[in-house]
């Protein structure tokens, strides 16, 4: 099954991330996909390459761009919120890429299952 | 308007998406940026429908003013929603009464619907997204 993923919250300050993450990496070892995650409302602060969480603790960020690059995910970051906050190209870590909202409506129609995380 | 009426993921499918607005329109951004969601998704042909629930029975309430609270006013957004052929807007009836309104009290027309039927609109969904 194809699963679309929207990520409403940014990261540490809410689970929605986390949960995300794990929902895709069980899904595809499950043998789905997750082509694509969109990040909307504060889940574009998830995008920014400029964090330093303590070592102890896991980089939100980071796993997101490794589970991408290992899987082929395409992590689109919603431009409009993204300019309300201050996240521009040159801030995104590898794997991230700003684009519209049309990329989360294709998410809608073309996937088998559009999974939301949020409040 | 004419330039989100040429959005077309190529795929000419057209699936039933609900929108479930849950949040009062001020205190926290998600009821404006959801409402861009819903007007995109209306520019790529889809079928739309708008449930307005909980708090979120709140956005469309008469004599939003919110020159006090210095944000943005978007209500007359909801009562442009007809200019991207978004007609189908519903608030259920036990939202309303917890909050002691009636439709009277909102600024468009809605269908009011009872849990049960709001369920049964719910099932009928290929793609609920809810803000």
């Amino acid at each position: 099954m194809q699963f679309g993923i929207l990520i409403n919250e940014g990261p540490y300050n809410h689970q929605a991330s986390d949960s995300a993450y794990l929902f895709a990496r069980n899904a595809i070892e499950k043998g789905h996909t997750v082509p694509r995650v969109f990040f909307y409302h504060d889940g574009v602060n998830n995008s920014t390459r400029m964090g330093e969480p303590p070592q102890d603790d896991r980089n939100v960020t980071t796993r997101w761009s490794k589970l991408a690059e290992e899987h082929g995910i395409d992590l689109v970051v919603c431009v409009a919120a993204a300019l309300r906050r201050g996240i521009k190209d040159e801030l995104l870590a590898p794997g991230f890429r700003i684009s519209g909202l049309g990329q989360l409506v294709e998410m809608g129609i073309q996937y088998d299952r559009l999974v939301t995380f949020g409040d | 308007m004419s330039d989100m009426d040429m959005e077309d993921d190529g795929s000419g499918i057209v699936k039933k998406f609900m929108f479930l607005n849950r949040k009062a329109p001020h205190g926290t951004v998600y009821a404006l940026e959801g409402l861009e969601v819903v007007l995109i998704t209306a520019a790529f042909d889809q079928d739309v429908s708008l449930v307005f629930t909980d708090d979120g029975v709140y956005q469309l309430m008469k004599g939003i003013d919110t020159k006090g609270i210095e944000v943005k006013d978007f209500s007359k957004t909801y009562r442009a929603l007809d200019g991207y052929d978004i007609e189908k807007l519903y608030v259920d009836q036990s939202s309303l009464d917890a909050r002691g309104l009636t439709e009277d009290d909102l600024i468009v027309d809605v269908t009011v619907l009872s849990d049960d039927e709001m369920k049964n609109l719910m099932d009928e969904q290929d793609v609920v997204i809810s803000f």
